[in-house]
């Protein structure tokens, strides 16, 4: 039997509160309004008969008199491995691509429990994407989490498209928290190629802002569905700072202490029960993580990228439209290196070497030193480095990647000066594989 | 104790609030009954969902819990039963090589039941029931023993494990039956005796259950660390020393080391026992410990590392209340081998989100917050915390005398890197070594990140006799004066960056190259070499020797671009050098090439 009421006691921010008994922690309730219109709303507290809401639309034109519905039952996702892809969803698991529900789906738990670590295998395989900064430099392995720490008005969306377009994976599963709606069609153009393996998830900066905390939950548990059953998945997440701000809003409603310029104390814990989903399973699939940060004001210690470099397995800085090489990293790229060509260690870190002695010299001109001939060959390296590999427009296999690092090493440098060992210059420099 | 009742008053978070009859202890046990199955019960094909849960409040009528498992589906009104015991660990063979969540349950066994994925309400033995041990009897009848002392031992990999009289005994037992020598599940009854004070007569098994929030004190003395916990990191070892049974923490912002540097700790460490505490962090880093550490061979015992490990793992997405019981299972563990008369070693990674994880507790029962919103208990509780790491003397009437230790080395995740905060200045206030990481000095790539100048080791005059036996007479002397030279080098280098090189004298431009060399060659270690990442005793007293040969060395040098290229080179010869196996052949080659270029220009000046 279900349960109905229609007095609502409190209403602050998007949380209300009522009387009401039989109702437990997390269950799922519908609310009618008195112009005709539905929304869902969660349980986030039970304090004796008193129960506490989050609703999904915000609490806009809701009435003391309105009717809540308690359904028995958790927030879920309908899922159906075939029917889910090349859909657009809400925050809530509706579709918002004016095509009809979907047929024969099956209800899933969203949220659900971690995965057991006994059950985890090391990551031994890269994705490539055919970005340089990324597939020589910080290579992404299957299963990492990872996030582009990005200023607002840098291309991360842009970069996140190209990646979904590129990258090799089974499934895309997109989630956008606070899209402006012209990112929101960026996305979907963009995405209309690959359609058949991607699924989008989407709450605007228009949309209520509990939609936009249920996303990557939504995101992740159809891409857990995929990857148990063999699929190796990446997820895509945009803005993960949005949704940061969507728990604050709520705790903030909720009078809740905050921890740090006014997040809540649980925003380690929120972030990283989803970044963990991110898993490679043995004899099964895998979910790959990149989700887009922004910070703030560049601050990378501002709480939500803070949090995030600590749960993560490194991170890609997107500065000045590029993936900046030294304060990128991905923490699992020397699980990969080794198994991709001889060179490619040795020349990513003998290119990194002289980009940096570059950037010193760089600095130094700034400051009006004198500029030696070697240091001349650093600075027109730099330049061409920048052009043909730091681009985010470049886009090449990994080979072809390996083998322009040699061509304009060679371009700027002798064999001595790269001060890469003798065995691999042998092989891979230019002129000897010539002859 | 007769055990007590109660239903769920109200929810929030992990937090449940429960109105109770009878009794109900603070840190007791209890169980909360999930009315709605739903899909779960299906897949568990259990009779019911029971939740695990913690009293941490009580007041009139009612008490505060922290449920150890995600809280969804809980009514006001659901059944809680209190057990009556505390939150408590089995203790007893069959813990190494394992790997635990923070409250104890085996994830292998879990995954066994339950495949990829944890589900709440299911708890397992901590230790096997079908194993047998192969049992020796110690104790002798009508022997009067205490808590602590042997009853008999079993072999367990590469140690003897004792058997001891509970923990939990107060005062003397008489001993009234042993169990003859034989192969023996845990369960299997060893002994029994008779409770002098009670009259109380127990049969005794392998297991005994130990509440984890109390430290185990069943020893004749503490006494003063004065030995070495020797960690194979250089730099550590040398300049800020931790000594076996005391304390050291290591805060860094993200990725500056503390992982890498706690595993590296963790293979090679002089240490007994050890035990990973994976607290409220990547599911993944213990997944490179699980599966790489069966197979690296412990040379000193030549069993796999594994062997000597426990791993208690409750990462980020785990249930944020066992992340807080996490660190007290693990020390729990240590105190228990440390009982054995073995040194364990506690590594926890973070500290920071046991942290968390009582200022979240904290939050939902909205009590007045402290700095950054952390409890103001928060102190005292990481002081009592580190104040369980010990060497003490166990005195056992059949096996004599021993010594056994705990020593904790935790790591610290401040907020933005800063160590201002709470959870940092509390630790610094109570541990006798600071490994400060900075971002600057991982930034640079100079591993491990160890600060030279911001970290500090209060053992290093206290472990003198016992570091300069371990090395060489004189060392901790060396040591020191080393210390000062690099502080002198960095303040140089300090002024270059604002007056540039060309207005450095001479004398002072090499003081700053003298520190760079020893920062370079001795500082610096690359955990990731097999040869780099544990020299051994020797080859450090070696190395810290030829540091000091080349730093003291007077080169003559005529001008700054001469000192820097004969440094350059010097570095990349001693770096290599730190690369190649003893006895290799590079091994010798470079170290001759360090000596003709310091005998070179000897014979130049005299020239
Ligand atoms: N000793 C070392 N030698 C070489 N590289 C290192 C060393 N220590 C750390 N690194 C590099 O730094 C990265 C991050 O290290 P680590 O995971 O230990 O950081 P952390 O301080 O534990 O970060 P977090 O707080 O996010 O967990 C590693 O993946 C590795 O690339
Ligand atoms: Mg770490």
């Amino acid at each position: 039997m279900r349960k109905v009421y229609t007095h609502i006691d409190q209403i602050v921010g998007p949380v209300i509160t009522l009387r009401a008994k039989g109702v437990s922690y997390g269950e799922l309730a519908r609310i009618r309004t008195r112009d005709g219109g539905s929304t869902y709303a969660q349980v986030i507290k039970l304090k004796g008969e008193e129960v506490s809401l989050q609703v999904f639309a915000g609490s806009k034109g809701i009435s003391t008199g309105d009717e809540v519905e308690f359904l028995g039952r958790q927030v879920q996702l309908d899922f159906s491995s075939d029917n889910l892809l090349g859909r657009t969803f809400n925050g809530v698991g509706e579709p918002i691509d004016s095509r009809p529900r979907l047929q024969g789906a099956e209800p899933i738990e969203i949220g659900g429990p971690s995965f057991n670590p006994s059950r985890r295998i090391i990551p031994s395989q890269m994705i490539q994407t055919g970005i340089p900064m990324i597939d020589m430099f910080n290579t992404l392995v299957k299963s990492q989490k990872l996030p582009i720490f990005s200023v607002a008005g840098e291309p991360y969306n842009e970069l996140l498209a190209r990646i979904a377009l590129q990258a090799q994976a089974d499934v895309i599963v997109l989630g956008g928290m606070g899209l402006k709606y012209d990112d929101y069609l960026y996305f979907r153009d963009q995405l209309a190629s690959s359609k058949e393996r991607t699924i989008l998830f989407v709450h605007t900066a228009a949309d209520p802002v509990v939609e936009c905390m249920m996303v990557p939950d939504m995101a992740l548990a159809a891409a857990e569905r995929y990857a148990t059953a063999g699929k190796d998945v990446l997820v895509l997440l945009t803005d993960m700072t949005a949704f940061a701000d969507s728990m604050k809003e709520v705790a903030v409603a909720m009078e809740q202490i905050p921890a740090n310029r006014g997040y809540p104390g649980d925003l380690y814990s929120q972030l990283a029960s989803r970044y963990e989903k991110a898993v490679d399973i043995e004899g099964s699939g895998s979910i790959t993580i990149l989700a887009v940060t922004t910070m703030p004001g560049d601050d990378v210690t501002h709480p939500v990228p803070d949090n995030t470099g600590y749960i993560t397995e490194g991170q890609f800085y997107l500065k000045g439209g590029v993936i900046d090489p030294f304060g990128s990293l991905s923490r699992l790229k020397q699980l990969v290196n080794g198994k991709t060509r001889p060179d490619h260690a040795p020349l990513m870190n003998a290119m990194i070497r002289l980009y940096d002695a570059a950037r010193k010299v760089r600095q130094q001109q700034s400051m009006g030193f004198s500029v030696s001939t070697f240091d001349q060959h650093l600075l027109a390296y730099a330049s061409e480095f920048e052009t043909r590999m730091m681009d985010l427009a470049v886009n090449l296999s990994l080979v072809e990647q390996l083998d322009l690092g040699w061509e304009i090493l060679a371009n700027h440098f002798t064999e001595a000066q790269t001060t890469i060992p003798g065995k691999l210059l042998a092989t891979w420099w230019p002129k000897n594989r010539a002859a | 104790m007769s055990t007590s009742s109660g239903h769920v008053q109200g929810v929030s978070g992990n937090m449940v609030t429960v109105a109770f009859s009878g009794d109900v202890r603070m840190n007791e046990v209890a169980f909360i009954t999930l009315p709605d199955l739903g899909g779960e019960a299906v897949r568990l094909k259990a009779e019911a969902l029971r939740l695990k849960a913690e009293v941490i409040r009580i007041r009139s009528g009612e008490c505060d819990m922290q449920v150890f498992e995600d809280t969804r589906g809980i009514e006001v009104g659901a059944e809680v039963s209190f057990t009556g015991q505390l939150l408590a660990i089995e203790l007893g063979p069959g813990l190494l090589s394992s790997t635990y969540d923070g409250l104890g349950n085996p994830l292998e066994a879990l995954a066994n039941r339950c495949g990829f994925f944890l589900q709440r309400g299911v708890y397992l033995p901590t230790l096997d029931r079908q194993r047998t041990w192969a049992w020796q009897p110690i104790a002798r009848l009508g022997q009067r023993l205490s808590a602590g002392h042997a009853l008999g031992t079993v072999p367990e990999a590469m140690f003897t494990h004792r058997i001891m009289v509970p923990f939990g005994i107060i005062g003397q037992v008489e001993v009234i039956d042993v169990a003859p020598p034989g192969d023996l599940t845990v369960d299997a009854t060893v002994a029994t005796v008779r409770v002098l004070a009670t009259g109380e007569v127990r049969a005794l098994t392998m297991v005994q259950e130990w509440p984890v929030k109390r430290p185990v004190s069943c020893y004749a003395e503490r006494l003063l660390p004065s030995k070495p916990m020797t960690t194979r990191t250089r730099i550590v070892d040398a300049f800020f020393p931790v000594a076996e049974g005391g304390t050291a923490c290591v805060p860094g912002p993200f990725g500056s080391g503390k992982t890498v540097f706690q595993q590296s700790v963790s293979r090679y460490a002089e240490a007994d026992i050890v035990i990973i505490a994976a607290c409220g962090e990547r599911a993944g880093e213990v997944v490179e410990t699980l599966r790489e550490f069966p197979e690296l061979i412990d040379p000193r015992t030549g069993r796999s590392l594994m062997e000597r490990t426990i791993i208690i793992c409750n990462t980020s997405s785990m249930p944020v209340a066992a992340r807080e019981a996490s660190v007290y299972t693990a020390i729990t563990l240590a105190e228990y081998y440390r009982q054995m008369g073995l040194r364990a070693l506690l590594l926890a990674d973070s500290t920071s989100r046991w942290a968390q994880a009582l200022r979240e507790m904290s939050g939902r029962l909205e009590e007045i917050p402290g700095e950054e919103a952390f409890p103001a208990y928060l102190g005292s509780l990481i002081a009592a915390f580190y104040e369980r790491a010990n060497i003490v003397r166990l005195e056992d009437p059949n096996l004599g005398p021993s010594q056994g230790s705990v020593t904790t080395i935790g790591t610290v995740s401040p907020a933005g890197g800063n160590f201002e905060e709470p959870v940092t200045q509390s630790t610094l206030a109570v541990v006798g070594c600071f490994l400060g990481l900075t971002y600057a000095r991982s930034y640079a790539k100079r591993f491990p990140a160890i600060s030279p100048s911001e970290s500090w080791s209060k053992y290093l005059e206290r472990l003198r006799p016992a570091l300069d036996a371990a090395y060489f007479p004189g060392w901790v002397d060396l040591v020191n004066r080393l210390q000062r030279l690099y502080i002198a080098g960095q303040k140089v280098g300090d002024q270059m960056k604002v007056v540039g090189e060309d207005d450095l004298a001479q004398a002072d431009f090499e003081r700053y190259l003298a520190a760079e060399f020893l920062d370079s060659v001795f500082m610096q270690q690359n955990a990731f070499s097999e040869v780099d990442s544990s020299p051994s005793n020797e080859r450090t007293a070696l190395l810290l020797k030829l540091t000091a040969q080349v730093v003291d060395h007077d080169f003559g040098f005529r001008s700054k671009d001469q000192a820097r290229e004969t440094f350059t080179e010097l570095t990349a010869t001693v770096r290599d050098w730190n690369l190649a196996a003893e006895g290799s052949e590079d091994y010798r080659t470079l170290l001759e090439k360090v000596h003709s270029r310091l005998n070179a220009s000897a014979a130049a000046r005299a020239a």
